[in-house]
């Protein structure tokens, strides 16, 4: 039998328009106590947000190592506008690693080690194995993928000699698009957007007519409203061969939630007890596992209750 | 109008079904656009699509009068399932399909390995919207033609013409979602059905009217309501992106996406061809074949009048739009973002 390899805990990019300072000082904290393996830094949602942050992004970036860290530097998942399409080719020409989040950063990429991000349409092992051809050593998978697919991936990726991770933490992207509801919202427009998206840390939650939160908007992206929670499923995570457990940031204490997940990845906590302390942490939304049993992404369902294969 | 020459645009018509494929060639299309009755392509809808052996008389049918047919093999298979897209590929090389319009990577490589010769058009599916993008699928898959998000303005159309080595095709009429293509779960969020790997945008089985005492009509997707209508509005199918919705500190519930419109560039045809864009694309493959006649022709009617210098008449396209309301979505300018 294949040694599993250590469970790696990975703190995703910040999707959301947090101010510079906060991000500066949630990165030094990170740092500091969370028992991540590896921290993505980097703008994927808006080209707009990037040049706040870009003055901190080499302190961040050292001050992050200096503590252990790996660091991987993240591409905007939606390219088309040349400002877009500089930051990107700025972003993969820096000697780093770098995490292509559209096709257009696999241009610069390919022939040199590279991560895959989750906003890749990498569905099946095929493309898996294609994009490993090209230089490609880790893949973020995307968050619909459902557990028997994400068991083929797992199955495929040893022989490729690259590792996968999927999300376990946090909203889950669902939607880009060309424009931006934060600014439609406000009556402007993507070019005039004064920045709407700054004043919702973990995105605005739309409702339903009748009440019912639904989904949650930040600038292009549309985002779920409640709050994906893997914790129940990382046994079998570890089994199928997906070696790393991906955080998305909210506002909530991420410390914490990471030493919840870094606590059930070495089996010193159950599933049971960590939902009863992430729920305690004020997450974003109600806990929901759909996606990995093959359901509604937005439902939450005990492992094995009725899913189908 | 000046003696300007533009190129003729190949107008490329949707056939959800073998009748509709003959009802679109005849009504002038250049090209059709199909897919098997199966998940391997992005209008996977009930009663809709073709068996091998209709798609084998639809080709023969189309080339016979001088038109071609495309296969539609957009959709993205989940690891352990690839063998029904490859099948599809085959299959569709097999018949001497004019050409295959793929999204997925892994699909992609397999057909430009297996069907050397076989063309091959990228998909609105796989949202390739810069130069880099769609130059990386053309090197390393030899993509003949993009079919461009709808997200573009002409102007940036004109400009990404220069700068990339294959032909475009662009979106010129019929429903738009307001998500880019193939990067949308939203569908799969609320019924467990994907519209990336299984081909559905809100599926009709999951679709619920109900009407209250006052004739109000609530619409639904799965479990969440996404429009009510007043008694006697129009109502318009539940789709998550043009839904209306409330958010705090906003008395009234919005279209928080878009409005329910339709595309209809028919206005922008001259400028699209001076563009550089090589083929017209209809969308509505769930469409009757009434409809597909309609706009078929008038479209024929539309390209031919600019080509031979008049002035098209296409008055009657904002009849057969989404709820009558149109748009130029993104193709207009900037301020639609």
């Amino acid at each position: 039998m294949r040694m599993a390899a250590k469970t790696e805990l990975i703190l995703g990019p910040v999707p959301f328009h947090w101010p510079a300072e906060t991000l500066r000082d949630f990165y030094f904290r990170i740092a500091d106590e969370a028992p991540v393996d590896v921290v993505y830094l980097g703008e994927v949602v808006c080209h707009k947000r990037a040049p706040f942050f870009a003055p901190q992004l080499d302190e961040v970036a050292a001050r992050l190592k200096a503590a252990g860290r790996r660091v991987v530097f993240s591409t905007l998942a939606e390219v088309m506008l040349p400002a877009e399409r500089r930051l990107v080719e700025a972003m993969c020409a820096m000697d780093e690693i770098v995490e292509a989040n559209d096709v257009s950063a696999l241009s610069h990429l390919a022939g040199r080690p590279h991560h895959i991000g989750p906003y890749m349409n990498v569905y099946n092992e095929d493309t898996l194995r294609f994009l490993a051809g090209k230089g490609a050593a880790h893949f973020s998978l995307p968050a619909e993928l459902p557990a028997g697919a994400l068991r083929a991936l797992g199955a495929a990726a040893p022989a490729l000699g690259v590792s996968l991770d999927v999300q376990v933490f946090g909203r889950v992207p669902l939607a880009l698009s060309a424009r931006c509801y934060h600014a439609r919202l406000t009556g402007r427009t993507k070019d005039s957007c004064q920045y709407a998206c700054e004043a919702d840390p973990d995105g605005l939650a739309l409702e339903t007519l009748e009440g019912t939160r639904f989904l949650a908007i930040n600038g292009i992206q549309t985002l779920s409203h409640s709050c994906l929670n893997l914790a129940a499923e990382i046994a079998e995570l570890k089994e199928m061969g997906i070696t790393g457990l991906r955080l998305s940031p909210h506002s909530c204490d991420m410390v914490a939630v990471a030493e919840i997940f870094r606590a059930v990845a070495d089996g010193a906590l159950g599933p049971g007890e960590a939902e009863d302390r992430l729920a305690a942490l004020d997450p974003p939304g109600p806990f929901a596992n759909g996606f990995f049993h093959g359901r509604p992404g937005c439902i939450r369902t005990m492992a094995g209750e009725g899913a189908p294969a | 109008m000046s003696a300007e020459k533009l190129t003729r645009p190949e107008l490329v018509c949707p056939a959800g079904t073998p009748a509709s494929l003959r009802t679109a060639v005849d009504a002038g299309a250049d090209a059709v656009y199909c897919g098997f009755q199966n998940a391997t392509n992005a209008r996977n809808f009930p009663g809709l699509n073709f068996t091998p052996a209709e798609l084998e008389a639809a080709i023969a049918y189309a080339h016979e009068r001088g038109a071609k047919v495309l296969l539609a093999v957009n959709t993205f298979p989940p690891a352990g399932q690839t063998a029904l897209w490859k099948e599809a590929i085959d299959i569709g090389a097999g018949f001497g399909i004019d050409a295959i319009i793929v999204a997925d990577i892994g699909v992609a490589d397999y057909a430009a390995r297996r069907h050397p010769d076989q063309r091959l058009h990228l998909s609105v599916q796989a949202g390739a919207a810069s130069p880099e993008a769609i130059g990386f699928y053309c090197d390393e898959f030899g993509v003949k033609r993009v079919v461009l998000p709808r997200m573009l303005t002409v102007a940036e159309i004109s400009g990404l013409h220069q700068q990339i080595p294959c032909e475009i095709e662009a979106f010129v009429f019929g429903n738009i979602g307001m998500m880019a293509e193939g990067r949308c779960s939203l569908t799969n969020y609320v019924t467990g059905l994907s519209t990336n790997m299984d081909g559905v945008c809100s599926p009709a089985g999951q679709v619920h009217y109900e009407e209250d005492a006052q004739k109000n009509l609530t619409t639904r997707l799965g479990g969440f309501v996404v429009d009510r209508f007043a008694c006697g509005e129009s109502a318009g199918y539940p789709t998550i992106c043009k839904g209306r919705y409330h958010v705090a500190g906003r008395a009234e519930a919005y279209h928080a996406f878009e409005e329910p419109v339709s595309l209809n560039l028919s206005a922008l045809l001259p400028d699209l061809m001076r563009a550089g864009v090589t083929a017209l694309k209809i969308e509505g493959r769930q469409r009757s074949r009434a409809y597909v006649r309609s706009v078929v022709a008038a479209f024929r009617q539309a390209v031919d009048a600019l080509l031979a210098g008049g002035d098209p008449q296409i008055s009657s396209l904002l009849a057969l739009t989404e709820g009558h309301r149109e748009t130029q979505g993104a193709f207009q300018g900037k301020t639609w973002r």
